[in-house]
């Protein structure tokens, strides 16, 4: 065996620990902080807990306006974003000309998707709250927060877009295709499993939002149970992030069980999507 | 064809949802009894996230006697507050401190009257880590020659404020520079609002503050009282000494007692509501400001803040009842 092979079996080897060593590095920060929590907020998690209205004393505090909101959130803000970010992304990847507009307006989209947050929360208090006058309602929330997760469906869509052999697009084409009969039935259910990770990551995303919110005017306290998009509401990230400012022990402890209910909520929407995405994926067989 | 199909159950999956969210909300609010007195409507407050408990307290009091009147809190912050209280958007702000010049002048422009309520007062508490056996008591003086910008840089060490004090770096911890606590600790202070040394640990969540501290034996911080009420086995109060004689003489720790009587000068500091005129004229504001007064002492204890003497709080339960007699004529 060569010197020059040798240290290459050496690097192989150091690279191979080198990401083991980083994934269980991540797996062990995963685990202290759902130990953590768990530990703390566990034994808290009860009927009561889940079915209160926000309280001055932690022990008959709760979470129901919080919950109720954040579905309402999460099922107004995917009725908005999954379909304008779809259709954006299929316009930008299968319809669009590669022009100098094209990668400019590639360039932006990337760019919004790294904007703080906290600043889609000032433009919809200007534009949702004051110019069209929405108010602080759940619609101003979830136009928001669909603002917020845009850029991350487009860019998922494009890509999963991309992913698709030009071979099926030509071979859909050659049997008498339109475009459009060739997006929906070859393209789009082969890129299916793509769009739909894109559309999880960008729902938890948004699931996870208080800053935007708070902004934008998002009530801490409420009694109000909300049942129409023009209600006010608040969101169980804002009643985790009010109770860990508070001096009482009690309230820290309130907010780790509301992480973890924040936590069951993300993981139930996320088995739900890979679910459905598995399903679709399986469909297709070229 | 089958991709439609998918596509359709996942809008008719959508729709089921939404209309259990509707049945649900449906459910919540019908075993009301309805009682002849019971008010209607909206009361719209946001503001200060310290003024923030005392409210929430109230207005859970609030809705046993008044279940119909909806109270929505937001919390934009002191200053965020009466920007939108300034364009007419709430009925209350909380405030941590009184109304600035600016934001004045914004209410008279676009027409907006307002009524100034007192209604608690909070201790801003110096603290230090319990091992700390030197810094018992402190100077309003001193926490100036610390805290002041000039500072920055120079003051670094324990024995550069009092000489007996250790030859020891000093670390200092105290609240984000866009809280009110901040800026009323800097007006009292340094003498300047928003103007203090840069080179400081600032946190925007006072438990940091407190962690900060308690695991630090150089440390020296301020922030609410409450806090320290909770962490009493992790922090040592500083007593303070403004110097002056008149109101209290020689150093004195912050209690309930000495914010109250205001001997512990100047870092206590009064809690506002400001309510609109044009909301005032709303029964149902009437009616929760009136609330707000009668229950404030016991509400505000629990919530861990100091209200006010008994004659001051008859002073402003005064001045609410002319204020809104005096509203009341003018519209006729």
């Amino acid at each position: 065996m060569s010197k020059r092979n040798s240290i290459n079996r050496i690097n192989d080897q150091v690279f191979k620990w080198f990401g083991i060593a980083c994934t269980i590095f991540g797996l062990a920060m995963l685990a202290i902080f759902l130990y953590s929590v768990l530990s703390e907020g566990i034994p808290r998690l009860d009927w009561q807990f889940l079915t209160s209205l926000p309280s001055r004393k932690p022990e008959n505090a709760g979470i129901f306006v919080g919950i109720v909101g954040s579905l309402w959130i999460m099922g107004l803000t995917a009725l908005i974003a999954i379909p304008l970010g779809v259709a954006s992304g299929i316009y930008l990847e299968e319809y669009g000309k590669k022009n100098m507009i094209a990668s400019f307006i590639e360039i932006n989209i990337t760019n919004l998707a790294g904007v703080p947050s906290i600043i889609y929360g000032l433009l919809a208090l200007e534009i949702f709250v004051r110019v069209l006058g929405f108010g602080k309602s759940l619609l101003t929330g979830s136009l928001t927060l669909s603002l917020l997760v845009l850029p991350i469906i487009i860019v998922a869509t494009r890509e999963s877009l991309k992913a698709v052999p030009n071979t099926i697009r030509e071979a859909s084409y050659a049997l008498g295709a339109t475009k459009w009969q060739t997006i929906l039935y070859q393209i789009l259910p082969a890129s299916a499993g793509g769009i739909m990770t894109g559309v999880i990551l960008a729902l938890s995303r948004a699931v996870g939002e208080s800053a935007p919110l708070i902004v934008s005017g998002a009530l801490i306290y409420t009694s109000v149970i909300p049942s129409h998009p023009m209600d006010d509401f608040s969101v169980l990230p804002i009643q985790i992030f009010n109770w860990l400012s508070r001096p009482q022990k009690g309230f820290i402890v309130n907010a780790t069980a509301a992480i973890i209910v924040l936590l069951g909520i993300t993981f139930i929407m996320n088995g739900i999507a890979i679910y459905l995405r598995n399903r679709w994926q399986k469909k297709i067989k070229w | 064809m089958k991709a439609i199909l998918k596509i359709n159950q996942v809008i008719s999956i959508s729709i089921l949802a939404t209309s259990l969210f509707f049945l649900s909300s449906c459910g919540a609010g019908e075993n009301k009894e309805n009682k002849a007195n019971e008010l209607t409507g909206e009361i719209s407050i946001d503001g200060s996230s310290t003024v923030y408990p005392i409210t929430e307290a109230v207005a859970e009091e609030f809705r046993k006697v008044q279940p119909k009147i909806k109270i929505g809190v937001a919390l934009s912050g002191t200053g965020g507050g009466f920007k939108k209280f300034g364009r007419g958007e709430i009925d209350i702000n909380n405030a941590s401190r009184p109304i600035k010049n600016a934001e004045d002048s914004i209410c008279k422009a676009s027409n907006i009257s307002y009524h100034e309520i007192k209604i608690a007062y909070d201790g801003l508490a110096v603290v230090v880590n319990p091992q700390n056996d030197w810094c018992k008591d402190i100077t309003v003086a001193e926490l100036k020659k610390i805290w002041e910008p000039e500072a920055q840089g120079k003051i670094t060490r324990w024995n550069q404020i009092r000489k007996e004090w250790p030859n020891e770096e000093i670390h200092l911890y105290g609240p984000g520079v866009e809280s009110g606590t901040y800026d009323y600790f800097t007006e009292a202070i340094v003498g300047k609002s928003h103007s203090s040394r840069g080179d400081f640990t600032a946190s925007e969540d006072d438990n940091v503050l407190v962690q900060g501290v308690s695991t630090d034996k150089y440390a020296l911080g301020f922030f609410g009282l409450a806090y320290f009420e909770e962490n009493k086995n992790k922090l040592k109060l500083v007593a303070l000494d403004d110097g002056k004689d008149d109101n209290g003489k020689g150093p004195i720790i912050p209690t309930t007692e000495t914010v109250k009587n205001k001997t512990y000068s100047p870092l206590g500091r009064p809690l506002f509501i400001y309510v609109n005129s044009k909301a005032a004229a709303k029964p149902e504001v009437v009616e929760f400001i009136n609330f707000y007064l009668a229950n404030s002492v016991s509400l505000t204890m629990d919530v861990g803040y100091i209200p006010l003497a008994d004659d001051e709080l008859k002073q402003e339960q005064q001045k609410w009842q002319d204020f809104i007699s005096t509203f009341s004529d003018a519209k006729k």
